[in-house]
C-alpha cells in the first residue's frame, strides 16, 4: 500500500508532466490582446492568421517586441537611441512606413514589406526567408496588439506619378525644394543629418532620434528606390519628426527632391554625374528661403 | 549471487516510484519557473537576436541561420562591421557538456579465470561477453569565436579541446563575402566544415554513435582511405554562392586530402573536390522546403616514401588513387512542428584503398610519425606491390533519415535513423583470401532524444539534453569462439547531460 506521501508525489508528478507542455507554451497575458487573436491580414492572394504566427513571433520576435508587442523585449534596454532606435511599439498602432497617408493605419502590403526588406540602422533583419505564408501570420500578429485596427481602416495608398526622367534642371528645381521646405534644418546642406535641429530631435515618445544621413551608404529605412523615397516625402514618417510634405510638395516637385537627394547618396548615380556637370553648390542656410 | 526477496524488491521499487515522481515535480518546478529557448551567444548579444532566430534548435541552423552563415555571419545590414559594436564587445563563446552516460557493448573478447580454493587467479582462456559502463563524464570544450573582421570580411576561429583538455584547431577560416557586392560570389580559406546542408558540426546528438553522422564517416571494413569523411572539417578553400534569399544555394570547395590534418603531415600532394547546390521553395502552410545534391571527388596517396628500413616518410605520399561519394539532400517541412532532412550517398574506393592502402595513420596529424617500426606500419604500396587475388574496389550506399519535432524553440524531439549497406566487398586479403559476406560493415543505427531549453535568451543557451542511441554492425563482433564466424555487434548508449554555452 502506498503512504501518503507517495500518493503525493505521483498525483504532483503527474500533474507536472500534464502542466509541461501548455506552461511552456506562448501564452498571451492580456485579456484585451487575446480578444483579438483572430486577427487577419490579406497580401495578395494570401491570408494570414494571428493565430499562426504564435511561434513564429516567439522564435524570431519576442527578444525585441516584447511578448506583449510593446517593445520592451529582453533587448530593448541594449538598444540605444538614436543610433539604434527601440523596437516598436505595436500596441501603439503607429507605423513609419506606409503608402497611406499620414495618421493613418499601414495596409497590411505595408507591413508585409516592411517585414521583408528590414530596417537599416535598427536591430530589425530582413526576414525575407520565412515564407510568404509566415510573414503574412506575422503582419496579422503584429495587427492583433493594436486595438486601432478594431476600430479604423487602413489608409488609401498614396497616387505616385510616373517616374520623370532625371535631367539637369529637374536636380537644381530639386534643390530648391530641398532649401524651401528646409529639409538641411536636419538632415544637413550635404545630407549628413547634420543640421542645426539634428542633435534636437526626438520621437513621438520623446526619445533621441537621429536624421537620415544620406552620405554614409545606408540604405533609407522604408526602401531605397526613387520610388520609395518619393513615398517618404508624402506620407511622413509616423512617431518621428520627419512629416508628411503633401500637402507643401507638388508630386513633380517630389520628383525634383528625389533627384537631389540622390547626389547626395554614396551610390553611383546618373543624379550624382549631372550635379557634377552643373557645380551645384550646398543651400546656404542663412540666405532668406526665397533667395536660397 | 545476491538475490532480493520480493519485499525488498517491492520496498525498491516503491522509494523508487517516489523518487521518480519527486524528480519531475523538481524538474517541473525548475523548469517552468524560468523565462520563457537559445547558438553562438556571441552573435546573439551582437545582433540582439533570440538564438531561436537562428537555430531550429540549438545548434541546429533554421532558414534564417543559414541564410547569416552564407552572408558571413551578416545580417547585412549596417550593424555588421565591427567599427559599430560597443569596444568591449568581444565575440567569444564557449561550449561544454557535463554528462551521465552509459554505454553498453554487445560483444567484447574478455580473459577468463579460475581460482582455485585458496589459490590466485589463473587464466583460462577467452569468453565473448556484454560490457556495459556508466558514470558521469566531461564532453569537450570548444571555444568559438567569430564575425567580421569589417564588413564583407568574415572569419571564424575555434579552438576545440577534447575532454581531457589536449586542444587543436577545429575550425578556422576567413571568408571574403559578397566580392563585388554580389552574393554569389564568397570565398573561404582556412579548416572548415564542408557545406553540408545537414551539418554534422550542428548535430543535435552527443552520444558516441549519434554524435555523428554515419553517412558522412562510413568507411568499408579493411579501408584505408580516410580522406571521403564528409563530415569532417577540411583544409581548403571554398566558393559558394547564393540568392539574396538564399533559396539557391552553390558551393565548391578545393581540400587537401588530409582529412583536416595540419602540417602537411599525411597525403601532403593530394586534392579533393566537394561540389554541392541546392533549391528552396516556397510550399505555403508547409513551409520552406530544399532539395540539393553534392558530390566529392578526389585522390589520396597509397605509397609513402619510407627511410629507415621502410618507416614511411610523413608528407610524402604519392601513388594516388581515386574516390568519390555523392548523393542528394532534402530538407522537408510539414508546418511549422515537423521537419524531416534525409542524405543519401553512394560512396566507392579504388581498390587500393579496399585494401587498406592509404591509410593517414601513419602521421599523428602534426607532423609526427605513428609507425615507428615498419611492421606496425599500415600497408605502403611500394614499388613492386601486386594486389591480392580477387580484390575489387569497394562500394556502398547508405542514407540517413533525421526527423524534428518542434513542440517550441524551447523544446524539440529527435529522431534519426541511418543505414549503410555495402554493394561490393573489397574481398582480397579483408577476409583472409575468400570472399567477404556481402553484408559484412553493413550500419544500422537509430537515435531518439529531446533537448529543452529551460530560458531562452540572447545572452547565453542551456540545453537539456536526453539520447539513446542504437547501433548495429554485422560482421565486426569478436570471432565465434568456436567456429571462428565473424558476429554481429551492438552498441547502445543512454546520455543525459546539460549542454552550454554562453
Amino acid at each position: 500500500m502506498r503512504t501518503r506521501f507517495q500518493n503525493w508525489t505521483l498525483l504532483l508528478g503527474s500533474a507536472a508532466l500534464l502542466a509541461f507542455p501548455s506552461a511552456s507554451s506562448a501564452q498571451l497575458t492580456t485579456f484585451d490582446i487575446q480578444t483579438r487573436i483572430g486577427a487577419e491580414s490579406h497580401v495578395g492572394n494570401i491570408t494570414g492568421h494571428a493565430k499562426d504566427a504564435a511561434l513564429p513571433y516567439r522564435r524570431f520576435c519576442v527578444g525585441c517586441h516584447g511578448p506583449l508587442g510593446d517593445g520592451n523585449g529582453e533587448n530593448a534596454p541594449y538598444m540605444q537611441p538614436p543610433i539604434y532606435q527601440q523596437p516598436r511599439d505595436f500596441q501603439l498602432g503607429i507605423f513609419k512606413c506606409r503608402s497611406t497617408p499620414t495618421g493613418t493605419l499601414p495596409t497590411d502590403q505595408d507591413l508585409f514589406d516592411a517585414i521583408t526588406r528590414g530596417f537599416d540602422r535598427s536591430n530589425m533583419p530582413q526576414w525575407n526567408t520565412l515564407t510568404k505564408q509566415e510573414r503574412a501570420d506575422l503582419v496579422a500578429w503584429v495587427k492583433h496588439f493594436s486595438p486601432r485596427w478594431a476600430n479604423e481602416k487602413p489608409g488609401t495608398p498614396i497616387t505616385i506619378p510616373p517616374e520623370p526622367e532625371v535631367t539637369a534642371e529637374r536636380i537644381k528645381a530639386g534643390r530648391d525644394v530641398f532649401a524651401r521646405v528646409q529639409c538641411w534644418k536636419c538632415h544637413g546642406v550635404q545630407g549628413m543629418a547634420n543640421g542645426p535641429s539634428a542633435s534636437t530631435l526626438q520621437d513621438d515618445l520623446g526619445r533621441p532620434i537621429a536624421a537620415f544621413n544620406f552620405t554614409d551608404g545606408s540604405r533609407p529605412k522604408c526602401g531605397d528606390t526613387d520610388k520609395d523615397i518619393y513615398r517618404i516625402f508624402m506620407t511622413g514618417l509616423d512617431g518621428t519628426p520627419m512629416p508628411s510634405f503633401a500637402d507643401n510638395i507638388k508630386p513633380d516637385e517630389a520628383w525634383d527632391l528625389v533627384f537631389y537627394l540622390r547626389t547626395f547618396m554614396a551610390q553611383k548615380s546618373k543624379e550624382k554625374e549631372l550635379a557634377k556637370g552643373l557645380g551645384l553648390k550646398p543651400v546656404d542656410p542663412n540666405a532668406p528661403v526665397a533667395q536660397q | 549471487m545476491q538475490v532480493l526477496s520480493r519485499s525488498h524488491l517491492r520496498k525498491a521499487v516503491r522509494s523508487a516510484t517516489s523518487l521518480s515522481s519527486l524528480a519531475v515535480v523538481l524538474a517541473f518546478v525548475m523548469l517552468s519557473g524560468s523565462q520563457p529557448a537559445n547558438a553562438l551567444p556571441a552573435f546573439a548579444r551582437k545582433y540582439g537576436l533570440r538564438c531561436s532566430a537562428c537555430h531550429e534548435s540549438w545548434p541546429m541552423l533554421n532558414y534564417f541561420g543559414q541564410k547569416f552563415k552564407d552572408n558571413g555571419y551578416q545580417l547585412m545590414n549596417d550593424r555588421d562591421a565591427p567599427i559599430w559594436q560597443n569596444p568591449s564587445y568581444w565575440p567569444v563563446v564557449f561550449r561544454i557538456t557535463p554528462i551521465w552516460h552509459r554505454v553498453s557493448v554487445g560483444k567484447e573478447q574478455i580473459d577468463t579465470y579460475t581460482t582455485p580454493a585458496g589459490g590466485v587467479p589463473t587464466p583460462t582462456g577467452s569468453a565473448v561477453q556484454r560490457i556495459t559502463s556508466s558514470g558521469f563524464d566531461l564532453s569537450g570544450l570548444d571555444f568559438h569565436t567569430g564575425g567580421t573582421l569589417e564588413k564583407n570580411i568574415s572569419f571564424y576561429l575555434l579552438p576545440s579541446s577534447d575532454p581531457t583538455g589536449a586542444f587543436h584547431f577545429e575550425q578556422v577560416f576567413v571568408r571574403l563575402d559578397n566580392i563585388a557586392h554580389s552574393s554569389w560570389l564568397n570565398v573561404k580559406l582556412g579548416r572548415f566544415e564542408l557545406d553540408n546542408l545537414l551539418s554534422e558540426k550542428r548535430i543535435l546528438t552527443l552520444t558516441g554513435n549519434g554524435g555523428i553522422y554515419q553517412t558522412y564517416h562510413f568507411i568499408p571494413q579493411g579501408d584505408g582511405n580516410i580522406f571521403g569523411q564528409i563530415g569532417d572539417n577540411q583544409l581548403g578553400i571554398e566558393y559558394l554562392g547564393h540568392s539574396v534569399d538564399d533559396r539557391t544555394r552553390v558551393s565548391a570547395s578545393l581540400i587537401s586530402s588530409s582529412d583536416g590534418n595540419v602540417n602537411l603531415s599525411t597525403t601532403a600532394n593530394a586534392y579533393t573536390g566537394f561540389f554541392t547546390a541546392s533549391q528552396a521553395f516556397d510550399a505555403g502552410k508547409f513551409g520552406v522546403q530544399r532539395i540539393g545534391f553534392y558530390a566529392m571527388a578526389g585522390q589520396a596517396s597509397t605509397y609513402y616514401l619510407t627511410s629507415g628500413g621502410g618507416i614511411p616518410i610523413a608528407g610524402s605520399g604519392i601513388g594516388n588513387k581515386g574516390f568519390s561519394r555523392e548523393g542528394f539532400v532534402g530538407q522537408f517541412y510539414v508546418g511549422p512542428h515537423v521537419g524531416l532532412t534525409v542524405v543519401t550517398q553512394h560512396g566507392s574506393d579504388n581498390v587500393w584503398f579496399g585494401q587498406g592502402y592509404g591509410n593517414a595513420e601513419i602521421t599523428d596529424g602534426n607532423g609526427g610519425t605513428l609507425c615507428t617500426t615498419p611492421t606496425g606500419c599500415p600497408p605502403n604500396n611500394v614499388p613492386g606491390t601486386t594486389l591480392a587475388a580477387g580484390s575489387q574496389a569497394p562500394s556502398w550506399n547508405g542514407v540517413t533519415f533525421e526527423g524534428h519535432y518542434i513542440y517550441s524553440p524551447q523544446l524539440i524531439f529527435i529522431g534519426r535513423y541511418e543505414t549503410e549497406r555495402m554493394s561490393q566487398q573489397a574481398n582480397g586479403n579483408i577476409c583472409g583470401g575468400v570472399a567477404c559476406p556481402g553484408n559484412l560493415g553493413n550500419i544500422s543505427t537509430y537515435t531518439i532524444g529531446f533537448r529543452y531549453n529551460p530560458f531562452m535568451t540572447s545572452r547565453a543557451g542551456l540545453a537539456w539534453h536526453n539520447e539513446y542511441n542504437w547501433l548495429h554492425q554485422d560482421g565486426t563482433g569478436p570471432a565465434n569462439l568456436t567456429t571462428g564466424a565473424l558476429t554481429n555487434i551492438n552498441t547502445g548508449e543512454i546520455l543525459m547531460g546539460l549542454d552550454f554555452d554562453f
